[in-house]
């Protein structure tokens, strides 16, 4: 798959189509793929990488990129492409400066997951029929692919391209038993205290590094609240659990129905809270209150947010007191 | 040099933990090393190292200064200053202990920051020798040896048993007051394990790391290098490198209205974020790229100016593992030291 | 004999100029007691009130915090409260998610004409809360006296 990306950003490039390719270089070391904007031929056959760690989303950049002189070529996973088509519905990218390749996705693997196996000094990884064959310096391992994949991806909502200008591989298909509301439903069939008990458990780890709104596609704010210094809230200081609560809700919040569950926030966090089960209770809630609704699926739907019916479910009878 | 056996190891924990607080290295709910509290049965983590840095016992994340009443047209100041008592931390590994000489040189010359001074004086540091470094490790390149670690007490594990020996006097006193647990120490021992970890230590793939093109002297060369441009493209300006390093050192200091008063407080800020540098006149590092540099630039050239050459940096390789987009302080050493 | 000091409970209402504000007003006139421990804000729209007031209200010492607006289909604006009404209902789907007790947070249509309504939501709510006692699970100890 990277030859035939490699081979698809040089001749976009080569034939001027595009100015410029925003894609993974590679690192020292394999799993440490850092997402780049390579602007010359060389640079794209020097550093150029795709891979099983190639997790970070793209389509953020695109927010800036869009911007700039000229066509930029964009590789982005079935995951990201929602992202992608969230941000064009938002006008927060301009569709015109881009050229979109979608690439096929079978899961990333999770770095940790194999360290916590013990496999370590990583020279490459290769998946087949849902068996990792790991290359390390030690020699090579093979692992199960559920095993050691990114908790995100073993929930995976789709693997088909909701946008692209041409495709890389096979066309995936939006996986309907993807179990991706299991934690939810089981947070949800607990009694309120040890709800209570669980999030403080995970809260409370919070260090306030901002990285899951940073890295959040739908996070595209010109000035988040919570950089304000006039709205009052402990921007960067982790203070107390009120602070904990109030950030973690405000953020989900501020992406209800417009988050496409891409998992970034869980996959950046330093501190491995799951960020992502708050984001899909807002999808559940929206899902099962409002209709059927994925964010980014249709880059024309209007945000659920957005709109009403006569009929709506009552405050009262989903989560506040009964009237 | 004295000897713990392991089998002793949770009485050496009850003794030290009965006269003052022991806090080491413990898996929290998800499996991470954190510090915490040693209370009865409490197991210490087997993990390399933990995932924030030890710093936050001296240089806690967030920390009262004063409160401040208002009646009529007068105001209150009060000093809501907590008396720190004496606490040892075990198991904290060379390169957080070599962030605390860099930590000291910030806080404890004039003006003396008095509460990390009193943090500093009431805790006693038990470092433990690496035996098994991580990749991501580089500490060697700042001249760091992670098979003697520095601090009060260092500690080996040979087989079967802990070697430790007192640095200081606040060590010595330490392992005094738990001499009946201990035995005489094997110099022979710790030597064959330092070995054994300096062998591995020469292994690893940052081993070969230089800090050639950085350092002492550097600021003109690098400030306008080209490649500051491409190493923070894809910054996203999250603070995750900074929070997580054990050397970073800078904080802002806030006021919180709390309706019926106000509290001064003081919390880890990041060169990172685009406040902060924000002041009256407005802002004068307008873009990622200036705030990247800055970052790295502290480390790299304007700290070891100021301080006889040493590096700002430990090498732990936290920033490696953590950094959400994996943009770390070896990429930039390598690129501004031509390597890349 | 001790001096227990009794629970009173802090509420914080947000309350819609053109009808439930209205409706505390038509409640005094018609001499229908509501508690004092009720703190009436007001608002322009029900739609005005953003998640943060809610939690704002819970952090500077509000026990319980309530929003009312026009019946669906008389907002002022139009529509301004069914908008409202979506933000509610997943906010406080969200709080319940995170182990906050539902009772204490809660949504009433009350008209300008409603001041019994008024008087006698705010009664219940208080009694609520007051059974329900302090809030602690959004509370901001800085904030305590």
């Amino acid at each position: 798959m990277q030859k035939m990306m490699e081979k698809r950003a040089l001749e976009l490039l080569g034939d001027g189509t595009v100015n410029r390719v925003l894609g993974w270089s590679a690192g020292d070391f394999i799993y440490d793929v850092t997402p780049a904007v390579f602007k010359t031929a060389e640079e794209v056959q020097d550093k150029f990488l795709y891979n099983d760690f190639c997790g970070a989303n793209l389509s953020k950049y695109l927010v800036k990129e869009s911007r700039k002189e000229g066509k930029i070529l964009v590789f982005l996973k079935p995951c990201d492409t929602y992202s992608f088509n969230q941000l064009i519905a938002e006008h927060r990218i301009i569709r015109e400066n881009i050229y979109a390749i979608g690439v096929e996705c079978f899961g990333k693997a999770d770095e940790e997951k194999l360290r916590a196996k013990g496999i370590t000094g990583i020279t490459g990884i290769e998946m087949k029929d849902g068996t990792y064959t790991v290359h390390t310096v030690y020699g090579d391992e093979t692992v199960k692919a559920y095993e050691v994949m990114a908790d995100r991806c073993l929930s995976c909502k789709s693997k088909k391209h909701v946008a692209y200008d041409e495709l890389l591989g096979s066309e995936g298909e939006v996986v309907e038993d993807c179990n991706r509301f299991d934690m939810v439903e089981k947070l949800e069939a607990m009694t309120p205290d040890e709800r209570y008990e669980f999030w403080r458990g995970e809260l409370s780890r919070c260090i306030r590094c901002n990285a899951c709104r940073n890295i959040c596609p739908a996070c595209t704010c010109e000035q988040c609240v919570f950089d304000n210094p006039n709205s009052g809230v402990s921007q960067k200081a982790a203070v107390n659990s009120f602070e904990e609560n109030m950030f973690h809700i405000i953020r989900a919040f501020h992406v209800a129905g417009r988050c496409t569950d891409c998992g970034e926030c869980s996959r950046v966090c330093p501190q491995h809270i799951p960020l992502h089960l708050l984001n899909r209770k807002f999808i559940k809630d929206v899902n099962t209150f409002y209709g059927e609704y994925q964010a980014g699926e249709n880059p024309e739907a209007k945000p659920p947010l957005g709109k009403y019916e006569k009929n709506d479910i009552e405050p009262g009878e989903a989560g506040g007191a009964k009237a | 040099m004295k000897k713990l056996s392991l089998a002793k190891l949770n009485d050496f924990f009850a003794a030290v933990a009965a006269k003052e607080t022991l806090y080491l290295p413990v898996n929290n709910n998800v499996g991470k090393a954190e510090y915490k509290k040693w209370e009865s049965g409490v197991e210490m983590s087997s993990a390399l190292n933990t995932v924030r840095s030890a710093k936050d016992f001296f240089f806690p994340q967030t920390e009262n200064l004063m409160e401040f009443k208002m009646t009529g047209k007068s105001v209150e100041v009060f000093d809501t200053r907590e008396e720190c008592e004496d606490f040892v931390i075990f198991g904290v590994r060379a390169c957080d202990a070599a962030s605390f000489a860099i930590l000291d040189s910030v806080y404890l010359v004039d003006p003396v920051d008095s509460y990390y001074k009193s943090r500093r004086e009431h805790g006693t540091v038990v470092t433990m020798a690496c035996s098994k470094p991580a990749e991501t490790c580089f500490c060697g390149t700042f001249g760091i040896d992670a098979a003697n670690p520095a601090g009060d007490v260092t500690v080996w594990e040979v087989e079967g048993a802990y070697m430790l020996r007192a640095n200081t006097e606040k060590g010595e006193a330490l392992l005094a007051s738990v001499a009946d647990l201990l035995e005489d120490g094997c110099e022979k021992c710790v030597e064959e394990a330092q070995a054994k970890t300096r062998a591995i230590l020469a292994k690893l793939p940052l081993a070969g790391l230089t800090t050639e093109g950085v350092g002492v002297g550097k600021t003109k060369e690098l400030f306008d290098h080209p490649a500051w441009a491409s190493l923070s493209e894809s910054c996203l300006g999250c603070g995750t490198c900074t929070f997580v390093c054990p050397t970073c050192q800078c904080y802002d200091v806030r006021d919180f209205d709390t309706g019926n008063g106000i509290k001064r407080f003081r919390c880890w800020d990041s060169c990172m974020y685009s406040d902060f540098t924000k002041m009256a006149h407005g802002n004068s590092r307008n873009s990622q790229l200036e705030r990247f540099r800055q970052r790295f630039m502290h480390k790299l050239v304007y700290y070891p100016d100021r301080n006889d050459g040493t590096f700002g940096c430990v090498g732990c390789g936290r920033c490696l593992a953590r950094c959400p987009i994996s943009m770390n302080i070896v990429k930039v050493m390598k690129t501004l030291g031509g390597k890349n | 004999m001790q001096d227990v000091k009794e629970f009173r409970p802090k509420i914080v209402a947000f309350c819609c100029n053109w009808c439930s504000y209205a409706g505390a007003d038509l409640a005094g006139s018609a001499r229908l007691s509501y508690p004092a421990d009720v703190k009436i804000i007001r608002v322009p729209c029900s739609c005005r009130v953003n998640p943060m007031f809610i939690l704002r209200a819970f952090q500077r010492g509000a026990d319980g915090v309530i929003m009312a607006g026009c019946h669906p289909g008389d907002c002022h604006y139009t529509s301004g409260n069914y908008f409202a009404r979506r933000r509610m209902t997943l906010l406080f789907s969200m709080l319940d998610y995170l182990g906050i007790e539902r009772e204490r947070t809660r949504v009433e249509w009350i008209s300008a004409a409603e001041g019994a309504k008024f008087s006698k939501t705010m009664n219940e709510f208080v009694d609520t809360i007051t059974a329900l006692g302090e809030n602690k699970r959004l509370e901001d100890l800085r904030c305590k006296k």
